[in-house]
C-alpha cells in the first residue's frame, strides 16, 4: 500500500529531558522519525524540551517547538500548527503519555489529528494493566498471577491472592519508577504505599513473583496489511527480578531451542495483532520457568523503547525508521532495507555474532542510595558490544563500560562478601561471577546463589580458565580470540599494555572488521557498520578518500551524555560538508552517534587505546578527534599522539596545559588573568598545610574529573581529613587540588570557537545558582540577566587571550566566577562542552559543525562566522534530577554533578524562560497558594526581596521559626512552623497535607546535622510533586518567574520564528 | 591449536579453512551450504533435505541448548559434515539429553569449529555453493584439494534413495504441544505421504490437521497409491535435484487430478515437473528461518523457512495458463508457490511445518483438508 496522500503534517513529541529510564534513544528513534517523514515530504512538527537532542536542531523538523512537555503547551501548539496527525509512538513514556493525556482531553478529536501508528484503545490496552492481563487471557497466554490495589484497605486482600514476594508496580509510570519487591509482610506493605504515591492515578499492581526465572524480550514489527516480523530476540543475564534496563542482555537469546523459540514468537505476533497495534514497533517481555519452560507474558510496550533501540543497533534494522514509515501508509514489502539495498525489510534480521549490553551505573554520586537492583531502573547508561562469540562480544562490552576495567579484574573481598554480591544483584555482579570461578565454586553453587542461567555461567568459567591458561602457554592468539584486551593480557602476565601490543604486532595478531548486515552474510552490504573480531578476513575495505576518525563519549553517565553526542553527531555532519569521508567510533547504543546513518562508517567499538589503535591502523584516516566525545577520548589523546596518530585541532600539550594545574597557574600569571587561590597536593599533608595558607572554605576535588566527581567544598580542617581519607586516594601520580572557595560568586560559563588566529564567542551564561555548584547542575541563562557589560567585556577579552595563547583550534568552553566585579577564571577547558546544543540553539549557529570544520582546517571567516551572536531572545537551562529514582537520597546539590539531563526555555525576557525551563523540568510553578521558607542564617537577608516579590503576588508564607522571625523584623507576615527535629506539627505534615504549594528551603552544607535535619523537608517537597528552591539564587528567579507568568499568558515560541533573518 | 584437534574444511575450488575438530572423527564430502537461522541446529542435523551436503551455521554459537528426542525430524543425520564458528559443549535448556558433541559422534558425523564462518558464507555467496571436505587431523591439503574438486556435483545426484523409508508405515504423532482433547473432534482425513525425506514435522502438522497419515517410500507407483484410497496426496520434502528422481514426477503425474495433492519443498519442485515445468539450479540457495515469501493473492508476506538448492522455472510453469504462481521470494523473485486453476493440487517451496522457523504458513495444512472436504461436498 502506498504512502497516505490524505496526510500532510504530522507532529512528533520527543521523551524531553534525559532521566533514569528515558535516555538518548528516543533522541535516536525521533530523529529517524523525523529524516523519515520529512524524506516523504511531510511537514513536521516537533516538540521536545531537550536542547541536547539531535530532533530538536532546526533543520530536522519544520517547526521546532523547544518547550514543556505539558498537556496544556501541547494543545496550544497543536491549536497552532493544526497537524493533520500525531505520531504517538516515538517520544518514549513521556510522549505516549502525552499523547494519551491528548487524546482523553478531547484535543485530538476537536482539533482533527488522527492517531496514527497506534490507536488510544491499543495504547490503553498495553498501558493499562487489568486491561492487558485480560486481552492476555483472551488469547490464551498466562500472566502473572495479579491484582489491583487502589488503597491500603485492599493491602491484605491483596497479598493473599497473589503471596510472598510480591512485585509493587505503580500505574502509569516510566522505568518502571516506584517498582519494588515486597519480600516480607512489612516490607510489602512500606513499599505499597510509596507505590500509591508515584503512580500519577494512585494505583499499583501488586503481582505474583517470578523471580529467579529467565526473561526475554523480543521486538516486533506489523505493518497495516498485518505483516508481522520479529526484529531481535534479547535474553537477560540478569533473571527475573532486576529490570531490564539494569540487566546484561544479550541477543539473539541463546538457551532457546526452535521449538521454545518459535512458541515465543507466535505469542509475540498474537499480542501485538491482539492490543491492535496497527504499524510500528514494539517491545514484548517474557518470564520463562527454566524448569519445564513454562512461559508468562510481562508487559508489552506498543512504541519503540530503549530495546528497540539496543534492537536496531544490534541487528542493523533501523525500528525507528521503519516504524515512521509504516505509520503514513507503507507496507514493509515497500520499504527497502537500507544495508543490502536489494531485499525489503519485510524480512526477519538475523545476525551472525553475538551482541552484548552491560548497564552503567552511577551509585557514587548518590551516597546512601540503595544499590540493589530490582524493578525499578537504576542504570544511566549502557554500552553495547560486538563479538564473534559470546565470550569476545562480553569482554568487549565489560571494558567499553569505561569504569577502568579491561577484563574480569580480581576483587578483593572475603569469600562471605563474595557470597552476598552472588546472591544480591548489584553494579558488578559479573565480576563477582568470575571471581567465583577463579576461586574454585562451581557452576551449581554460583546457578544457586545468582539464579543467572548456567550456559552464561559455563562461558564465564571458560574466560576464567583463560586466563589460567594464558598465564601457561602464552598463546597470544587464541587469548584474542576469546575477547581479552590487550591491558588484561599485560595485568595477568606481569607486563606493559604495550609490550603485548608490540608482541601482537610482531606475530601479526591483528583484528579484522566484519560488517552488520542484517543478513548474516547471505546478501552483500552497502553499509559500513562494522566491528571487530579476530578471524581471517577482514571486511573493512577502507576507501583512499581523506577521512576523520570521531571519537563518541561512550556509554552515558552523569557528567557525560547526549550534549557529547550531540557534538560529535554535528562533527559528521560538518566535516562531510568539508568533503570528508567520517568514521564514527563508539559503544553506546542509545546514540544518534552509532545510527549508520550519521557518518560514512560507524566502527561499534569499545573507545580504549587498543581499540581505537586497530581502526586508526586499517583507516589511516588524516586525523582524529578527540575533544567532541567528552572525557572519554579526551583521556585517550595523550597515548594516540604518542602513538603517531595525527589528533585535529588543538594539540594535546593544550590540552594538558591547561588540565594540568601547575601549567595552568602558569598560564593565568602569563595572561595577567586572575584566579582563586590554589594549589596541587600530592599528600594529606601538603593539603592541610595548602588550605591553611589559602584560608577555608576551600574547594577540593581530584585532578583530571569531569562532572564534578568526588569535588567538595570543605569548611575546616576535620572535614578535609574526612575528604582525603574516605573520598580520594591522593598520591603524587594522583594529586587533589585546592582550590580558594568563592563564597556568593556569580559563575559564567562561555563557550567559544577559535581557528588558532581569530576565536569568537559562541554563547556566555550566568548561573542562576551561585558557585559551588556544579555548573552541569545549574540553571544558566544566555544572555546573562544580572552581569553588567564591563564585566561581560571583561570575560570576553579573558577568552579571546586564554583561546589564542592556548592555540585552541576548535571549541573551547571557560568557566568564570565573578565576585564583586572581580573576574576569576575557575577553568579552561579547550574541547566541546555540555553546554554546546544549548548555545547552539540559544544563538542559532551550528557551533560543534563549525568546530570541526575548523580542527579540519577552515578558518572562522571562510566560514561566515565573523562575531558574536547576541540574541535578542532568552534562553535557559535547567538541569533534571534523578533524586525520585534514589529513595531516601538527599536533594541538596553540590560541587558533585547529580544531574541526568536538561531543559530549556525560551522567550523574551528572563522571568518568562525561566518559568518555562522550570516547567520543563517539571517544576510547576504555582500562580498563587503557600510557600514554606525555611532559610539558614548566611541567606536570611538575601531571602527578604523574594518574600516580599511573593507576597505581593498574593502568596501567603509558611517558615520556620528563625525565618518567620527574620521575615517579623522586615515587616513581612507570615506563619510559624516547626522544624522536623522539632516535632509535629512540622513543615513535612505541611507538606504531606498539601498545603504547601512552593518550597524554598536553603541549608548550611558544611554542617552535616543542619544538612540531615532538614533532608526530610526536601525529600517530602520532592515526592509529592511541589516545586522547591535550595538556593537564594534559585527562589530569586523563581520569585521573578512567577511574577512573570501571572502578568502574562506564556505562549510556546517554535525554533524557526526566533532565529528567522 | 595442536594437530590432533586440528581439523578443516577443503573447498572444491581449493579454498582452505582450518579450524578444531569436533563431532566423530570422520571424514565428511558433499555440498557446502550455509544456513542462516539462529535457532534448530538439532533439526537441521535430522532433516533429510541435508543429504549429501555440509551446512555452515552463519550464528556462531552452536550447541547451547544440546539436543533430545523431540526434536528429532528423521530417524538419522543424513548431512556428511556440521561447520560452526564456536562450538558450546555446555547446553543448556531443561530438555536437553545429550550435547551437540555426543550427539554428533553417535551419528557419526563429523564437525570443525573455529573456522571464519562468515568469510566461508562470502566466499560461497560469490562464488556459489560448491562441494566440500571436513577432514579431521593432518591433512595433505594438495590431495584434499584434489578430491573436493573431484566430488560429484548436486545436479543430476539421486540422493531420495538414500533417505526415503523401505516400507509404508502410519504416523499418528501429534504436534509439539498440542492439546491431544481437541485433535479428537472433527471428521479425519486419510493421506498418503510420499517419503522423499520427510521431516516429522510435516506428518505431526498433518495429524493436527485432522489426517490419518500412511508414508510410502519414494519409489511407489501411482496404482499402488490409489489402491490405499487415500482422501488426499502429499509429496514430501527432500534432497538434492527432483530431476535425479524421475519416477517421482511419472507417479505424481499419473496421480494429479485423481486425487488432492499438496507438496512442499521437493514435493512442490516434483508437482512442477510433473506439470511440465522445469528446474535450474540456484547459486547458493535459500537455507534459512527468515525468508519472505509473498503470498501474490493477500498481497501479505509471510516469514518462511526455507531449504532448497534448486528451484522451479516461472517461465515453464506459466506457459500452461491453468498453473498459477502463488508466491514468489521477495528477496529474488524465485517461483514459491504454485496452484492449478482447475485441479485440486497445490505446493509450496518453503516449509509451513517450519521446525526450525517460524509457524507463518502452518495454515496450509487446514487448506489441504479445506481442498479435500471441498472436493467431497461437490462429489
Amino acid at each position: 500500500m502506498p504512502k497516505r496522500s490524505d496526510l500532510r503534517k504530522i507532529c512528533l513529541i520527543g521523551s524531553g529531558p534525559i532521566v533514569i529510564g528515558q535516555a538518548c534513544e528516543f533522541d535516536y528513534s525521533g530523529t529517524q522519525a523525523c529524516k523519515a517523514l520529512k524524506e516523504e515530504g511531510f511537514e513536521v512538527v516537533l516538540v521536545n524540551s531537550n536542547p541536547a537532542t539531535i530532533m530538536t536542531d532546526p533543520g530536522f523538523a519544520d517547526r521546532t517547538y523547544i518547550e514543556p512537555l505539558t498537556l496544556d503547551v501541547l494543545t496550544t501548539i497543536l491549536e497552532r500548527e493544526r497537524p493533520d496527525a500525531l505520531l504517538p509512538t516515538i517520544g518514549g513514556q513521556t510522549g505516549l503519555n502525552l499523547s494519551i493525556a491528548l487524546a482523553e482531553a478531547g484535543v485530538l478529536d476537536r482539533l482533527g489529528i488522527e492517531l496514527i501508528g497506534a490507536k488510544l484503545e491499543a495504547i490503553l490496552m498495553a498501558e493499562d494493566r487489568a486491561q492487558f492481563r485480560q486481552a492476555m487471557a483472551d488469547i490464551g497466554l498466562r500472566t502473572p498471577r495479579s491484582t489491583y490495589v487502589r488503597s491500603m484497605e485492599q493491602a491484605d486482600e491483596a497479598l493473599v491472592a497473589v503471596g510472598l514476594p510480591a512485585i509493587i508496580r505503580p500505574s502509569f509510570t516510566l522505568g518502571g519508577a516506584g517498582g519494588a519487591i515486597g519480600e516480607t509482610k512489612a516490607d510489602y506493605l512500606e513499599k505499597l504505599e510509596w507505590g500509591l504515591r508515584q503512580s500519577p492515578k494512585s494505583e499499583v499492581l501488586v503481582e505474583e513473583s517470578v523471580l529467579g526465572w529467565k526473561e526475554f524480550e523480543l521486538e516486533v514489527m506489523r505493518d497495516q496489511a498485518d505483516n508481522v516480523v520479529i526484529i531481535c530476540s534479547i535474553e537477560n543475564f540478569d533473571p527475573m527480578g532486576v529490570h531490564t534496563g539494569d540487566s546484561i542482555t544479550v541477543a539473539p537469546a541463546q538457551t532457546l531451542t526452535d521449538k521454545e523459540y518459535q512458541r515465543m514468537r507466535d505469542a509475540a505476533i498474537a499480542i501485538i495483532r491482539k492490543i491492535g497495534v496497527d504499524t510500528g514497533g514494539s517491545n514484548i517481555q517474557f518470564a520463562l520457568n527454566p524448569e519445564n519452560g513454562e512461559i508468562v507474558v510481562i508487559e508489552m510496550n506498543p512504541r519503540v523503547s530503549r530495546s528497540s533501540a539496543l534492537a536496531s543497533k544490534a541487528t542493523g534494522f533501523p525500528i525507528a525508521k521503519i516504524a515512521a514509515k509504516l505509520a503514513i501508509g507503507y507496507t514493509l514489502d515497500e520499504i527497502p532495507n537500507d544495508i543490502t539495498k536489494a531485499t525489503p525489510a519485510s524480512f526477519e534480521p538475523t545476525i551472525d555474532y553475538v551482541v552484548t549490553k552491560i548497564p552503567r551505573f552511577a551509585f557514587e554520586k548518590f551516597p546512601g542510595a540503595d544499590s540493589r537492583l530490582g524493578v525499578q531502573m537504576k542504570s544511566v547508561g549502557e554500552a553495547m558490544s560486538i563479538g564473534r562469540t559470546f565470550k569476545e562480544s562480553l569482554q568487549k562490552g565489560m571494558r567499553s563500560l569505561e569504569i577502568d576495567r579491561y577484563g574480569f579484574e580480581n576483587l578483593d573481598i572475603t569469600d562471605e562478601e563474595l557470597n552476598d554480591r552472588l546472591k544480591v544483584a548489584r553494579p558488578g555482579r559479573l565480576w563477582a561471577v568470575g571471581e567465583a570461578f577463579r576461586r574454585g565454586l562451581s557452576i551449581e553453587v554460583v546457578h544457586a546463589l545468582s539464579k543467572i542461567d548456567p550456559w552464561f555461567l559455563h562461558q564465564i568459567a571458560e574466560i576464567i580458565a583463560g586466563e589460567a591458561r594464558f598465564q601457561q602457554d602464552g598463546d597470544l592468539r587464541r587469548a584474542k580470540r576469546d575477547g581479552f584486551s590487550d591491558r588484561r593480557l599485560a595485568a595477568i602476565s606481569g607486563v606493559t599494555e604495550a609490550e603485548i601490543r608490540a608482541r601482537r604486532q610482531a606475530e601479526g595478531i591483528l583484528p579484522v572488521f566484519k560488517r552488520v548486515d542484517t543478513c548474516g552474510a547471505e546478501f552483500e552490504s552497502h553499509t559500513p557498520y562494522l566491528y571487530s573480531t579476530y578471524e581471517q578476513e577482514c571486511e573493512a575495505d577502507p576507501t583512499d578518500r581523506d577521512k576523520v576518525v570521531i571519537l563518541g563519549g561512550g556509554p552515558n553517565r552523569i557528567g557525560q551524555g547526549i550534549e557529547f553526542d550531540y557534538c560529535c553527531v554535528h562533527a559528521a555532519i560538518g566535516l562531510e560538508k568539508d568533503g570528508y569521508e567520517t568514521l564514527m567510533v563508539n559503544c553506546n547504543p542509545e546514540t544518534v552517534s552509532t545510527d549508520y546513518d550519521t557518518s560514512d562508517r560507524l566502527y561499534f567499538e569499545p573507545l580504549t587505546l587498543e581499540d581505537v589503535l586497530a581502526i586508526v591502523a586499517t583507516e589511516k584516516p588524516k586525523g582524529v578527534i578527540v575533544q567532541f566525545g567528552g572525557q572519554t577520548p579526551l583521556r585517550l589523546a595523550v597515548a594516540l599522539e604518542a602513538a603517531g596518530v595525527p589528533i585535529l585541532g588543538t594539540k594535546p600539550d593544550a590540552i594538558d596545559r591547561a588540565e594540568d594545574r601547575e601549567r595552568f597557574v602558569e598560564l593565568i600569571e602569563k595572561l595577567g588573568l586572575r584566579q582563586p587561590e590554589n594549589g596541587t597536593a600530592r599528600s594529606v599533608e601538603a593539603a592541610k598545610r595548602l588550605a591553611d595558607g589559602i584560608g577555608y572554605p576551600v574547594l577540593v576535588r581530584p585532578s583530571y574529573v569531569l562532572g564534578g566527581r568526588a569535588m567538595q567544598i570543605v569548611h575546616d580542617v576535620n572535614e578535609l581529613d574526612t575528604y582525603m581519607r574516605e573520598a580520594v586516594t591522593v598520591s603524587p601520580e594522583h594529586p587533589v587540588l585546592v582550590d580558594r572557595f568563592l563564597p556568593d560568586a556569580i559563575e559564567v560559563d562561555v563557550d567559544a570557537i577559535c581557528d588558532g588566529e581569530t576565536a569568537i564567542i559562541g554563547g556566555i551564561m550566568e548561573h542562576i545558582e551561585e558557585a559551588g555548584i556544579h555548573s552541569g547542575d545549574s540553571a544558566c541563562s544566555l544572555p546573562p540577566y544580572s552581569l553588567p557589560r564591563y564585566i561581560l567585556d571583561e570575560i570576553r577579552e579573558a577568552t579571546r587571550a586564554l583561546a589564542l595563547e592556548l592555540g585552541v583550534v576548535g571549541l573551547m568552553n571557560i568557566q568564570f566566577a565573578v565576585v564583586e566585579d572581580k573576574v576569576y577564571v575557575l577553568e579552561v577547558n579547550p574541547r566541546a562542552s555540555r553546554t554546546v546544543p544549548f548555545v547552539a540553539k540559544a544563538v542559532g549557529l551550528p557551533l560543534a559543525q563549525l568546530g570541526a570544520r575548523v580542527m579540519a582546517g577552515k578558518k572562522l571567516a571562510e566560514l561566515g562566522v565573523v562575531a558574536e551572536i547576541e540574541p535578542a531572545h532568552v534562553s535557559v537551562k535547567e538541569a533534571v534530577f534523578p533524586f525520585m529514582k534514589f529513595s531516601g537520597v538527599d536533594t541538596l546539590l553540590s560541587p558533585e554533578m547529580k544531574s541526568t539531563g536538561e531543559v530549556m526555555g525560551i522567550d523574551r525576557e528572563f522571568g518568562r524562560a525561566y518559568a518555562k525551563a522550570q516547567r520543563a523540568a517539571g517544576m510547576n510553578l504555582p500562580r498563587e497558594g503557600t510557600v514554606l521558607l525555611s532559610i539558614r542564617d548566611e541567606d536570611k537577608s538575601r531571602i527578604v526581596e523574594v518574600a516580599r516579590t511573593l507576597i505581593a503576588e498574593g502568596f501567603s508564607i509558611v517558615a520556620t521559626h528563625g525565618t518567620a522571625r527574620c521575615l517579623k523584623d522586615s515587616e513581612i507576615p507570615s506563619e510559624a512552623v516547626n522544624k522536623v527535629p522539632e516535632g509535629s506539627p512540622h513543615t513535612v505534615d505541611l507538606i504531606q497535607q498539601r498545603k504547601i504549594d512552593l518550597v524554598i528551603a536553603t541549608t548550611r552544607t558544611g554542617d552535616p546535622v543542619a544538612v540531615r535535619d532538614s533532608a526530610t523537608m526536601r525529600r517530602a517537597a520532592l515526592e509529592h510533586g511541589v516545586p522547591y528552591f535550595t538556593t537564594v539564587a534559585g527562589a530569586r528567579a523563581a520569585a521573578g518567574a512567577i511574577r512573570a507568568i501571572r502578568a502574562d499568558a506564556v505562549e510556546p515560541l517554535a525554533l524557526q520564528d526566533i532565529h528567522r533573518g | 591449536m595442536t594437530t590432533e584437534n586440528a581439523a578443516a574444511l577443503v573447498l572444491s575450488d581449493g579454498t582452505v579453512f582450518h579450524g578444531e575438530a569436533f563431532g566423530a572423527t570422520a571424514e565428511g564430502v558433499g555440498e557446502v551450504v550455509f544456513h542462516t537461522g539462529m535457532t534448530g541446529y538439532q533439526e537441521i542435523l535430522t532433516d533429510p533435505s541435508y543429504a549429501g551436503q555440509i551446512v555452515c551455521m552463519t550464528y556462531p554459537e552452536i550447541g547451547n541448548v544440546g539436543t533430545n528426542e523431540e526434536d528429532e525430524e528423521s530417524r538419522g543425520v543424513f548431512l556428511k559434515g556440521f561447520v560452526v564458528r564456536d562450538h558450546v559443549d555446555f547446553p543448556s535448556n531443561w530438555r536437553s539429553q545429550e550435547s551437540l558433541q555426543s550427539y554428533l559422534v553417535r551419528h557419526e558425523i563429523p564437525g570443525v569449529s573455529g573456522i571464519d564462518t562468515r568469510a566461508l558464507v562470502r566466499h560461497l555467496r560469490t562464488r556459489g555453493a560448491m562441494n566440500g571436505y571436513l577432514v579431521h587431523g593432518a591433512v595433505d591439503l594438495a590431495q584434499a584439494r584434489t578430491y573436493a574438486a573431484e566430488l560429484p556435483s548436486m545436479e543430476g545426484r539421486n540422493l531420495v534413495d538414500e533417505v526415503t523409508c523401505d516400507q509404508a508405515y502410519t504416523w499418528s504423532e501429534p504436534p509439539y504441544g498440542a492439546d491431544a482433547a481437541n485433535l479428537a473432534a472433527g471428521k479425519r482425513y486419510r493421506v498418503v505421504a510420499y517419503d522423499f525425506g520427510i521431516k516429522r514435522n510435516i506428518l505431526r502438522e498433518l495429524v493436527g490437521a485432522g489426517f490419518d497419515v500412511t508414508v510410502v517410500p519414494a519409489s511407489t507407483t501411482a496404482a499402488e497409491v490409489l489402491a490405499i484410497d487415500p482422501d488426499g496426496i502429499f509429496l514430501s520434502n527432500g534432497p538434492g535435484d527432483p530431476a535425479a528422481v524421475p519416477y517421482a514426477a511419472a507417479a505424481v503425474r499419473e496421480l494429479i487430478g485423481k486425487r488432492p495433492i499438496f507438496g512442499i519443498c521437493l514435493g512442490h519442485q516434483i508437482l512442477g515437473l510433473a506439470l511440465g515445468g522445469t528446474v535450474h539450479k540456484m547459486r547458493f540457495g535459500h537455507h534459512g528461518a527468515n525468508q519472505p515469501a509473498h503470498d501474490l493473492e493477500t498481497g501479505r508476506v509471510m516469514i518462511a523457512s526455507e531449504n532448497h538448492g534448486f528451484a522451479l522455472d516461472a517461465d515453464s510453469l506459466t506457459r500452461d495458463p491453468e498453473i498459477e504462481i502463488t508466491h514468489l521470494n521477495l528477496n529474488d523473485q524465485t517461483v514459491e508457490g504454485l496452484r492449478h486453476r482447475r485441479l485440486p493440487l497445490f505446493s509450496v517451496q518453503y516449509h509451513p511445518e517450519a521446525s526450525p522457523g517460524p509457524h507463518d504458513t502452518a495454515h496450509l495444512f487446514e487448506r489441504f483438508r479445506e481442498l479435500i472436504e471441498s472436493g467431497h461436498a461437490e462429489a
